[in-house]
């Protein structure tokens, strides 16, 4: 097991350096000359060459790259020029709201998706399996955002049900005590009922809009691969066999069935990390994707090159989380790998 | 039919003809799928409304009057008017040109980088298979729609480097199945005979392997594209590229998201439709032309 870890954790190696150099490479690519850029439209020639000096823009780019290196390894990514603060700060105090969000999504999703798929596998041709073909088809074609404020609109205008896309909390609640930063979990350690509800009821929307996106792919994938196994030699041995319907697709069908999901959860991470900044901003949610648009509309760079590359290690984190996992399920890729 | 079948010598079999045969077989899918025709249509539609719109439309989109501004649909304004009383209908329609042309130079452009550099490593391998691999594995490390945002931000905000952005994060989905296709096709029959023939290898991979590749790569732009039209109206919504008053259907979406807690739904309930209509039918094209041109994997 830790071996397998441990392989993974090279393989990752590759992907976290392309990361970086990337990052390096758009942070350098800035619009015209960054010394210009940072010293003000009203800057002499003399002050933009200073500030070339100070950000270290005249030495040559391998200096420079160790230099980011230097940096990033000191958990150092500039300071916000809107705010002042620095961006690692920021990101790491909005963290929690994205990841609360992006993480009930999912759960949401897989609980959603997964039965969903089945039902439609065995029961193919039925109310149940149309259902799951619209649904997946919706998933893909509708704009996340647009997903978005139609479910606004019906639950919050039209039915009152939901509270205002307003951020995390209604302004006459104060966030529970910082614990993990997740509220859901923190109000319930501060045994605070009430705040718990209100929490869920702002995550509701949000998390929904993304987990109708993330449904599409995990529904799809449930469905074919379901129905690979249930046409194969052991299913039909099994149900010869004279087992019970239930144990057969639950037991031996969906446990072999679920490996290519696994495989599929990759993807869908790609998508929910980028659907999450649409949807931050479609219900004012105080998450690091949100701070990335505000930062990109102020022409504030910094924070935008911190996002990208927070949100590019995520996944490469992820991707790392579902092969190992991919190992505890299916024993087999551990030898082979 | 009698007519025809009289003007041809009565022995030559019929099926042999490439573009005849291909069109009835074409009429057959189709028929067989009408959600294909379905998809056909609605594409028909997009590029209607893209060519011929901006004459077609009953107002000016880009003219405001305050003194109109918000009203719900009615007969005169078919999708009602936003909050400077501009014709929401004209803004819609006058938009497929600007959306439909970000998605298709982006996908046209990586299409093209993507089939010549994937094509290029499964035919070559070694050092040319292994850099290729390297940049799609590095681009495939990012999640796309954030690494997009990191290419508008770094490049700059304007229309022609969205289109730049959505081809990138796109480039991995065409470089890799143009380099699978080709790895197959490196040393099949045909193409050993156009080695023996004293072919050079650049002419064998452009003359006989690339054109085999081809029809399945088209069939890769009509499902990417739905993608790609996504891509660029997401990042129109969070502010990037196309700049207000110009009508496109992402911001044109956001501008509305202000209104929808107060009740005035149309303003963006009419170009999220399009949008969800025009990837909708895309994706159905992608499949039917997938049937059309690669019947084994068919649904």
């Amino acid at each position: 097991m830790l071996q397998l870890i441990a392989q993974r954790l090279t393989a990752a190696v590759p992907g976290v350096l392309g990361v970086i150099v990337v990052t390096f490479l758009l942070s350098r690519a800035l619009p015209g000359d960054p010394a210009a850029y940072f010293a003000g439209p009203a800057a002499t020639p003399q002050a933009i060459e200073e500030i070339r000096q100070k950000l270290g823009l005249d030495r040559p780019m391998w200096e420079q790259f160790i230099d980011y290196i230097g940096d990033l390894v000191r958990g150092d990514l500039g300071n916000s020029l809107t705010t002042g603060q620095p961006v690692m700060q920021e990101l790491v105090t909005r963290l929690p709201a994205s990841a609360e969000l992006t993480l009930l999504a999912l759960v949401v999703a897989v609980l959603v998706a997964v039965p969903l798929g089945v039902l439609a596998a065995v029961k193919q041709g039925s109310w149940i399996d149309h259902l799951s073909r619209v649904v997946t088809t919706a998933g893909v074609s509708l704009p996340t955002f647009f997903t978005g404020l139609l479910l606004v609109y019906v639950f919050y205008y039209k039915l009152g049900w939901a509270p205002p896309p307003l951020g995390r909390l209604d302004i006459y609640f104060s966030p529970p005590d910082h614990v993990t930063g997740f509220y859901l979990i923190d109000s319930l350690i501060a045994r605070d009922l009430e705040l718990f509800v209100a929490a869920l009821g702002q995550l509701i929307l949000p998390a929904s809009t993304l987990a109708v996106f993330a449904l599409a792919p995990l529904a799809r994938m449930t469905r074919a691969s379901m129905l690979a196994v249930l046409s194969s030699d052991f299913i039909r041995t099994a149900k010869a066999g004279g087992l019970r319907s239930h144990t057969v697709v639950v037991t031996y069908a969906f446990r072999n069935a679920v490996l290519p999901v696994v495989t599929t959860l990759g993807m869908v991470f790609s998508f929910l990390l980028g659907a999450n900044v649409l949807v931050e901003k479609v219900f004012s949610w105080p998450g690091i994707g949100s701070y990335a648009i505000e930062s990109l509309i102020a022409s504030d760079y910094a924070p935008v090159q911190g996002f990208v590359m927070t949100m590019a290690l995520l996944y490469v984190f992820l991707n790392l989380l579902i092969d190992v996992l991919y190992g505890v399920i299916d024993p087999r890729v551990g030898i082979d790998a | 039919m009698t007519t025809v079948a009289a003007g041809l010598p009565a022995d030559k079999p019929r099926r042999s003809t490439g573009t005849a045969a291909f069109l009835r077989h074409a009429r057959y899918v189709i028929g067989e799928n009408p959600v294909t025709a379905f998809s056909f249509g609605l594409f028909g539609l997009l590029v209607l409304a893209a060519v011929f719109g901006p004459a077609l439309v009953p107002h000016d989109p880009l003219a405001s009057n305050t003194a109109r501004a918000l009203e719900p649909p009615s007969a005169e304004f078919w999708f009602g008017t936003d909050q400077l009383g501009r014709d929401i209908f004209s803004r819609v329609v006058v938009a497929t040109r600007l959306d439909m042309g970000i998605a298709l130079a982006s996908v046209v452009l990586a299409f093209l980088m993507g089939t010549l550099a994937g094509t290029a490593a499964g035919f070559y391998g070694g050092w040319t298979e292994r850099i290729v691999s390297r940049i799609v594995d590095t681009i495939m490390a990012f999640p796309l729609f954030v690494l997009a945002m990191g290419i508008v931000a770094a490049l700059g905000n304007t229309v022609t480097n969205i289109v730049l952005a959505t081809a990138i994060i796109n480039f991995p989905l065409y470089a890799r199945v143009a380099r699978a296709e080709a790895n197959i096709r490196r040393n099949a029959g045909y193409v050993e005979a156009a080695r023996l023939a004293g072919n050079s290898e650049p002419r064998v991979l452009l003359g006989h392997v690339l054109p085999n590749i081809l029809p399945l790569m088209a069939v890769q732009c009509s499902l990417t594209m739905g993608y790609a039209i996504l891509n660029a109206a997401g990042l129109s919504f969070i502010g990037l590229g196309v700049r207000p008053p110009d009508a496109e259907w992402g911001i044109m979406v956001a501008e509305g998201a202000a209104f929808i807690v107060s009740g005035e739904w149309w303003i963006a309930l009419f170009p999220g439709l399009a949008l969800m209509i025009a990837v909708f039918g895309f994706n159905l094209m992608g499949d039917g032309l997938r049937d059309l041109i690669d019947p084994r994997r068919r649904t």
